[in-house]
């Protein structure tokens, strides 16, 4: 047939454009780029705030009006807006003498800054930080050197030993100390345990009577070795007591600090560039593998970081099987129906409740609920005696339980994704060669999913170790010195409170007494909370591409 | 109109049926075309079987098996008996139900949830659909190779042993023994004993399905099920295939399906025509393709419809 009218022509300019598709190309990768810079902005940002905290910044002398004078790192600028002037926020310390850890200075009412060479910045155990001019090093009433160059390379001659015997005295006081009495509880458990055991009627029983005798055995030993412990102790400190360093201050007042609470001293105005970095070396060092102290500010966080990574690892251990189990009845056993749609979208859901109903959850029945129960069983002793629960209030196993419910969603669907898509002629081959369901699931199914099921666990975990909502229900702490994996026998104490990177940040941004100092503290633990995550996932991610090296050589 | 109609009728029927370009309706609707006509239009024909296939000793017998997905009935009242050490040819037009029957016969059917099925089918005289036959069991004494090469995500070796892995044997020479033996049963042997413990999935698609068919014999099965094992390989792997069937023949009872004649005139001793769910004829290979009894048989192979 032929037509009389000749047809339209088909191609208009904007229908050429969309069909070549730039615009789209333009559309879906702005899209991409835009993501990207977002992600990689927000990295920058944590990195360069997180690892700028421990630099040695250097001390600023700033005469003020009316005499006033301050020595402090300037910590902030403010630039000159319409009639007000500019002003600077100077970390002045010294908090006894001043009553403020920081103060703001008018740079109109500023007549002079300068840099000190001798300007020393102290880290003290507590009491924050002290700025000063160093005056004299004094044992006792012996005076060891006087004037400033004397005076730091006396300091620095000294500093070292005595610290040294300060860490001996803490070790001695928080394990030995605390081994010894964790042994008499023990002893004494036992005993209250025994009497437990015995029927109300029988009286001292000869369990009770043994017990009564270990308890007293344990108690002598304890006492000769504490004495033990006393003198040595005692020793140390001998040797400490007396040495402290004379500081002068801007304005003038003097302050002796005892020399064994000196945690490092440092001349930023006349450091090299290897001496500011030796500085912050050991500030990171400190802050990677010591205890935290001034109400987490202050310090290091290796609890935390213990805290967090034993959790994480547990919860993964814990909601790896229960998911690929799960995964597998609904996907290779279970019957396609209702039913099946109804628990699939129940799970889908499940990943949308808020993370702190999970917390709420745990806290009332992993906490309240099982261990109280197993503190009933197995714990009563600490119970009666004590009025201590063991299992029976938050600790890392409910947190690492509750997290693992948290994830099991993930782990479920991403699990399920993998199975599906395990060709079905892999399946029928492998029956077709007589083998039965679970010979096909084990040896076919699960190692050519096992790819699949790892990415889930790793998108599991990453969203378990940046929880903190449900944490502070079920177990994390603002401070737990000691860690749920020790020494200590039996090594493993699953319902110990822990610390964690994530609760720190909130902890120390928003509950610390001196948050303007604790600020930069903040950046840094984000930033190791960020890296601690891609260190695991990255490991997660090592395991995958090995397994998938060994199952899937090569695709089709 | 009669469903039965003798078979020397139509020798002389006029040529052309269903429907072909040319032929009128009256043409069709002549006594050789009604067969196709009555099992399109849901009446039962009966198949016709040479008399040949009766006096082989069957492996298998299929026993007026039907088998329905859901409502839809998918086989009906099939019944033939496969002899034993011979190749035997399935074939028909796509969707004539020659796969479900293959399916059936190592009861893979089982796992669609829709199936239904009456009848029975017998190995060497054990009722196959016998609700006390162990599917496992019986799955163990059949060997299978599908359409596209599906090697397992293993090494060459654990793919060929995998039968006799999941029966739990760890006994070292036995596997290798076997390993050996069923390569070159496959004619693979000298193409793989070099690289055994390579994935198998870096094979090439014609040296996958022989790696397939290796790991079917590997059991020693009573019945070698293929299922259009060459549909998914170029000419040069189909001729290795091909050969292959060659040499397997008369040591395995061989039942494969396949779309394609020639492959059936070379490979296979005998062949059954299906159509619709229906076996239409089924006897010597040299006789459906020389002078089958049937038209419609003939129109068929001889490439007239299908």
């Amino acid at each position: 047939m032929s037509s009389e009218h000749p047809r339209p022509r088909r191609r208009s300019a904007h229908a050429s454009l969309t069909a070549h598709g730039e615009p789209w190309v333009w559309l879906t990768g702005g899209a991409l780029a835009l993501s990207i810079a977002m992600i990689t902005g927000l990295l920058l940002f944590i990195a360069a705030r997180g690892a700028a905290t421990f630099w040695p910044a250097p001390l600023e002398l700033v005469e003020a009006a009316a005499g006033r004078r301050a020595l402090g790192e300037v910590s902030a600028r403010e630039a000159a807006r319409g009639d007000a002037g500019g002003r600077r926020l100077l970390r002045i310390a010294n908090f006894e003498l001043t009553g403020n850890h920081f103060e703001w200075f008018d740079d109109g009412a500023i007549s002079a800054t300068s840099r000190p060479p001798w300007a020393t910045a102290v880290e003290r155990l507590e009491g924050g930080r002290f700025h000063g001019f160093p005056v004299r090093l004094l044992h006792g009433t012996e005076v060891v050197a006087e004037g400033p160059e004397a005076t730091w390379a006396a300091f620095e001659r000294e500093h070292g030993p005595v610290r040294r015997r300060w860490r001996e005295t803490v070790r001695i006081d928080k394990h030995d100390r605390g081994r010894l009495q964790r042994e008499l509880r023990a002893a004494r458990l036992a005993v209250v345990q025994a009497g437990l055991d015995a029927d109300d009627d029988a009286g001292r029983t000869p369990a009770v009577v043994a017990a009564e005798a270990a308890e007293r055995e344990t108690a002598g030993r304890v006492e000769a070795a504490v004495a033990l412990l006393d003198e040595r102790t005692a020793a140390l400190r001998g040797q400490n007591a007396g040495w402290g360093l004379e500081m002068e201050t801007a304005e003038g007042g003097r302050k002796v600090i005892p020399l064994e609470a000196i945690v490092r001293a440092w001349q930023p105005n006349r450091l090299s560039f290897t001496g500011k970095l030796g500085v912050y070396g050991s500030r990171w060092g400190e802050f990677l593998a010591d205890d935290p102290r001034e109400a987490n500010s202050a310090g290091g966080v290796f609890p935390a970081i213990w805290g967090t990574v034993a959790m994480t690892l547990i919860m993964a251990l814990l909601v790896a099987p229960f998911g690929v189990l799960a995964a597998l009845y609904l996907r290779e056993y279970a019957a396609r129906g209702p039913v099946t749609t109804a628990v699939r979208i129940a799970i889908n859901n499940l990943a949308g409740v808020p993370s702190i109903v999970y917390g709420a959850f745990g806290l009332g029945f992993f906490c309240y609920g099982l261990g109280a129960g197993i503190d009933e069983l197995f714990f009563r002793a600490s119970l009666v005696a004590d009025k201590q629960p063991t299992f029976g209030t938050g600790g890392l196993l409910w947190a690492s339980l509750t997290l693992a419910l948290l994830t099991l969603p993930v782990v479920i669907v991403a699990t399920e994704e993998a199975l599906s898509a395990v060709p079905n002629s892999m399946r029928e081959g492998s029956y077709a060669c007589g083998a039965g369901k679970w010979q096909t699931i084990r040896r076919i199914v699960l190692p050519r999913a096992l790819p699949g099921i790892m990415t889930g666990l790793i998108l599991a975990m990453a969203r378990g170790a940046g929880e903190v909502a449900p944490l502070m229900l079920v177990g994390v702490k603002k401070l737990a010195v000691d860690l749920p994996i020790d020494g200590t026998f039996p090594f493993v104490h699953p319902e110990r409170e822990f610390m964690h990177l994530a609760y720190l940040i909130y902890d120390v941004g928003f509950q610390s007494p001196n948050s303007q100092a604790a600020q930069p503290m903040v950046f840094t633990i984000t930033f190791l909370l960020v890296t601690i995550i891609v260190l695991l996932n990255v490991a997660a991610i090592w395991l995958r591409s090995r397994l998938q090296r060994r199952y899937v050589a090569q695709q089709f | 109109m009669s469903t039965n109609v003798e078979p020397s009728s139509t020798r002389d029927a006029p040529s052309g049926f269903a429907g072909g370009p040319g032929s009128g309706a009256a043409a069709a609707a002549g006594a050789a075309g009604d067969r196709l006509v009555a099992v399109a239009s849901g009446r039962d024909v009966p198949s016709e079987l040479h008399p040949e296939v009766r006096e082989e000793t069957p492996v298998l017998e299929i026993d007026r098996f039907n088998l329905w997905y859901g409502a839809k009935q998918a086989l009906h009242g099939i019944t033939m008996p496969i002899p034993n050490n011979k190749v035997t040819a399935l074939i028909g037009p796509s969707g004539c139900g020659k796969s479900t029957l293959l399916r059936s016969v190592n009861r893979l059917n089982d796992l669609v949830q829709s199936v239904r099925i009456t009848g029975d089918m017998r190995l060497n005289g054990d009722s196959i659909y016998d609700p006390r036959m162990d599917v496992i069991e019986l799955r163990k004494r059949m060997g299978m190779v599908f359409q596209k090469p599906n090697p397992f995500p293993m090494s060459i070796y654990e793919n060929v042993v995998y039968a006799l892995r999941i029966d739990g044997e760890t006994n070292r020479a036995v596997l290798d023994e076997v390993c050996e033996l069923s390569l070159r049963g496959a004619a693979l042997w000298d193409e793989v004993k070099d690289r055994l413990h390579d994935s198998a999935l870096g094979l090439s698609g014609g040296q996958q399905q022989r790696l397939c068919i290796a790991r079917a014999i590997a059991a020693e099965p009573e019945v070698l099920l293929l299922d259009e094992p060459c549909s998914a390989l170029d000419p040069i792997a189909t001729g290795k295939v091909e050969d292959l069937i060659q040499e397997l023949r008369g040591r395995y009872s061989v039942l494969i399906v396949t779309h394609n004649m020639q492959q059936a005139s070379r490979t296979s001793d005998y062949t059954a025509f299906m159509y619709l769910g229906r076996l239409i004829e089924y006897g010597p290979t040299t006789g459906i393709f020389t002078k089958p009894i049937l038209r419609e048989t003939e129109a068929y192979v001889t490439g007239r419809f299908g």
